[in-house]
Formats: structure tokens, sequence, C-alpha cells
């Protein structure tokens, strides 16, 4: 049974812009699910209509397993979203907070939480003394507080040099199969979606549309070595193929 | 010590120096009497003597101005949250405290004074109507400049508008506030000062725009001199004790005052 399913999923902008268009597209439970696709294709509106942040123009999202509670989606944005009079802990607090959980019972959780992505025991610095690659953890950290089943994550990397993001891209692995995550990554950069993904969205653009639906697998393990295989190669050639397509079609 | 904190300091004390000197010289120099301008030195002998008298009028004054800064303060920030509720309530009412706030105080200020029919509470009300805006205006501002992702982020998790007003819009705010707050203090004596002239009212309760009033109708110039140098820096220290309060209340904690450091 799939997690969620949009069917033929459209989204109009009032000023006329067609967005997405009569996007189809199941996703299963435990799948690394990632979206690439040019500037504008639609990617970051489809992660806001599914995590109920806007509303679809045209057709449905269905979740077959029960309609999602607030602390069932984590959302990763592009820059961390932090509050900038909070310490760390008391961002990654803040989901909780929210839904009523008092700070004492929390404290082991976002303890832990913070662990998670290697920050156990920086809970009191403010966001302006941390790196932008440790306030991006926060910002993960603040989404898997609440143990969420679907994880959206939207070009969380981009602004980030690239030992930070390889680093982050194994550390992201590592929960994505500890917490057994559904994970809907965004990310403009092929290499990165192919060492990540279960499976890979190809969209293009006017209006945003699927044009490729690849499910990934190696046959090693996920480790630095595999990004510079032969078979991770011809995987980002393939992928890339379907984005030139993509953009030649639209 | 460094070298520019030095300059910052020795700077304005060599042009009050000389200015004082340029004075005091222009003054022996064309013998002008001290009921047209008494020299610097004769005034600081005058507010020597006249001080402690002076002293009781500004204390008067000061109780005025600071419960007017408590009031623009406290309703102010009340006005604007009730402000920031919805858009239609702001569209309704702010352009009704624009026009109080264009409103020159001293036109008005004999009619509260005959409603109030009481001094004190006159003064205040016509000081209040002179400082609330700058902390309604401010604080409006910063309760609706909340960063859109952190809207977001509290949309996703399903916060309440009373969660979304304490936890995001307030902190946000509180800069803003705080800003409003230090303009409001300056704006508190100086609406104190002008309903206290336009009120004139004698008496040992009489604060110092009265005793300027007094002195220039005796042509007791030196005192006149005296008061208003006391008044200024009253004015100078309700600006300094504002500018700590607010780096206290926004110390490690916000852009705005790491910017200014
Ligand atoms: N709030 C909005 N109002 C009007 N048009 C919008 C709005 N948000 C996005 N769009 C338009 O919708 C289209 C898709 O935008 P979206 O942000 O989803 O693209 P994207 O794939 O995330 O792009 P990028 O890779 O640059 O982030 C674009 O043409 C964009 O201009
Ligand atoms: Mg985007």
């Amino acid at each position: 049974m799939s997690l969620l399913q949009l069917q033929n999923f459209g989204k109009v902008y009032p000023n006329g812009t067609r967005a997405l268009d009569a996007i189809d597209l199941a996703v299963q439970p435990g799948e690394f699910l990632s979206l690439v696709g040019p500037s504008g294709c639609g990617k970051s509106t489809l992660l806001r209509l599914i995590s109920g942040l806007a509303d679809p123009s045209a057709g449905r999202i269905d979740w077959p397993a029960g309609a999602p509670q607030a602390s069932d989606i984590g959302f990763v944005f592009q820059d961390a979203t932090l509050l900038p009079w909070a310490s760390i802990a008391d961002n990654v607090y803040l989901p909780l907070k929210l839904a009523g959980v008092a700070r004492a019972p929390a404290s082991a959780r976002i303890e832990e939480a913070l662990a998670m992505v290697g920050l156990a025991g920086l809970g009191h610095l403010l966001p302006r003394e941390a790196s932008g690659g440790m306030r991006m953890r926060v910002s993960i950290a603040r989404a898997l507080v609440t143990e969420p089943k679907l994880l959206l994550l939207d070009e969380p990397f981009a602004a980030l040099d690239e030992i930070t993001r390889f680093k982050l891209n194994d550390d992201l692995l590592r929960l994505w199969r500890e917490r057994q995550l559904t994970v809907l990554f965004v990310t403009h950069s092929v290499f990165e979606s192919a060492y990540l993904s279960s499976r890979i969205v190809v969209m293009a653009a006017r209006p945003g549309r699927i044009a490729a639906d690849l499910p990934i697998a190696f046959d090693g393990p996920r480790t630095p070595e595999l990004r510079t295989s032969a078979e991770f190669a011809a995987v980002c050639r393939r992928v890339s193929g379907h984005l030139a397509d993509g953009m030649a079609a639209s | 010590m460094t070298k520019d904190r030095l300059i910052d300091i020795a700077a304005p004390i060599v042009v009050a120096i000389l200015f004082l000197g340029g004075w005091e010289w222009i003054v022996r120099a064309n013998a002008i009497p001290p009921y047209i301008l008494p020299g610097p030195w004769l005034v600081a002998q005058t507010l020597w003597t006249d001080g402690p008298s002076l002293l009781q009028s500004l204390l008067v004054t000061l109780r005025t101005t600071i419960a007017a800064l408590v009031a623009a303060t406290g309703l102010g920030l009340a006005l604007a949250i009730a402000l920031a509720q919805s858009r239609l309530v702001e569209r309704s009412f702010y352009p009704y405290l624009v026009v109080l706030q264009v409103t020159p105080i001293v036109s008005i200020a004999p009619l509260i004074i005959i409603w109030a029919n009481d001094v004190f509470l006159s003064l205040l009300i016509c000081a209040w109507i002179a400082a609330f805006f700058p902390v309604v205006a401010n604080t409006t501002l910063g309760l609706n400049s909340t960063d859109p992702g952190l809207n977001d982020l509290f949309r996703l998790y399903r916060a309440s508008r009373w969660q979304r007003l304490i936890h995001l819009r307030l902190p946000t705010a509180l800069p803003y506030f705080m800003a409003g707050v230090r303009i409001s203090g300056g704006l508190s004596l100086i609406g104190t000062v002008v309903a206290e002239f336009v009120a004139g009212s004698g008496g040992a309760d009489s604060g110092l725009a009265f005793r300027i009033l007094e002195a220039g109708y005796r042509l007791q110039i030196p005192r006149l001199f005296a008061a208003l140098i006391l008044l200024s820096l009253a004015g100078v220290a309700i600006h300094l004790v504002l500018g700590v309060i607010s780096r206290r209340v926004l110390r490690g904690w916000h852009e705005s005052e790491l910017g200014a450091r």
C-alpha cells in the first residue's frame, strides 16, 4: 500500500502560471525519492502541496494509510529557517512545543535528535553562532524530532560546500535507514540524487510535469567510493539523458 | 580606551569649551545685560543657587513624563497587538491613530484640560497622545514582519493564532517595539512640557515648563536658562537610560543589536 498517491494533480497560481499539470505519482513507504528537474518545473510547489502548505487547484492527494497528523511530516526548507532568538535546542523543541509537549519531558527527545545529526551537547548555541552546515543539521533535527513518517527536503544542501554536503548526504542516508523514513528530496544535482535515491523522478517545465520515473539500484553499498565507480557514472548519465530530453521537449 | 573612543569623547568637549568661551566673551565684550542674554558663567551660578527649587519642579515634570511613557508603552503594545489581529481591524482603525498623531498636541491640550478636570491626568493624557504612536506604528510593523519561511513552519505544525503570536510574532516585533519605546521616551518629555505650558498652572505642584514661563515673565533670564539646561539633561538621561534598557533586553539575541555594535 502506498504512503501517498497523487492523481491528476495540478497547481495553477493566481497569476496563471501552470506550476504543475496532471501529475500522477505514488510514493511507497520507505522510498528515498528524489525530484530533479530544471528551475521552475514545480519541485518546490509539489513539496508544498504534499505538506499541506498550499492547496492543489486540480486533482487529489490520497493517503491510503490515513491522513497525516502535524507530527507525521517533517519539512527541511532550502535555508535553515531557524528562530534567530532561540537556542539550537529550543529551535529543535519548537515542533513539540507547538504540539503542547512540555519542555522537561521533551528534553530527552531534543538531545536524541541533536545527537542524530552530530550536534550532541551543542544545544545551548544560538543559530548565529553556528556554521551554515550546523544550521542545516539543526533544521534536520527539528524535522526529525516529531518522529515523522515522511521527510520532505527542498534543496537542503544547495548553499553548502561540497565536503559538508557529502557529509550530510551520508548522514541523511544513515537516518533514512535507521528510522525507516520515507524521503522526498528535491535537488538540482544529478550526482546527489543518484547517490542518495532508491528512485528518481525527472521533471520537465512549462507546465511542470513528470518526464521520467527511474528506479535506482547499485550492486555495492552507498559509500564515498561509489561516487567514482563506473556503475555510478552510468546511472548519472542515464538521469542526465532524461533531464536533457525533458528540457528539449518543453 | 581606543583612539577612536577618545576622539568620540574629547571632540565634543572641545566644541563645548570653544562654544561656551565664545559665548562668555561676546556677552562681556558687548556688555549684554543678563535679562537679554546671560553668560554661561552666570547661568552656572544660577543653576547652583536656584537648582534645589528647580529640581523640585523637574521631579514633577519627570513624574508625568515617566507615567506617560509607561502608558504609551503598555497601551501602545496592546493597541498594536489588537491591530495585528486582522488586516480589516488595522485598516479600519489605523487612519484614526494617524489623525490623533498628526494633530498638534498644543491645539487639543485646552480641550483635554477642560474634560479631564484634573491637572495630572490631563497632562498625562496629552503626553500620552504625543508619545504612543511610535510604539504602535513600530510594533505593528514588527508583528507583520515575520519571516515567510518561519510562517510556513508554524503553518506546517498547525500552530494556533495564539501560539503564532507568542512564539513568532512578538519575538520578531521586540526590536521594533524597543526602537519605538526609545522614540517615545523623547516624545513623552516634549508632550509633558507642551501640556504644562498650555495648562500653565502655578503652585508647589507645577512642573519645569511653568518655571520657564514664570522666569520669562519676571525677566529672570539666567533662571530660565538654568531650567532649560535641566530639561535638556533630563531628555539626555531618558535617552541614555532607554538605550541601556533596550540593549539589555535585546542583548546577545537579536541581529539589530549585533549590527549596532
Ligand atoms: N507564489 C507563487 N505565485 C506565482 N507563481 C509561482 C509561485 N511560486 C512559484 N511560482 C511559479 O511556479 C513555477 C514553479 O515554481 P517552483 O518554485 O515550484 O519551481 P522549482 O522547480 O522549485 O524551481 P527551483 O528549482 O528554481 O527552485 C515557476 O514558474 C514559478 O515562477
Ligand atoms: Mg524550488
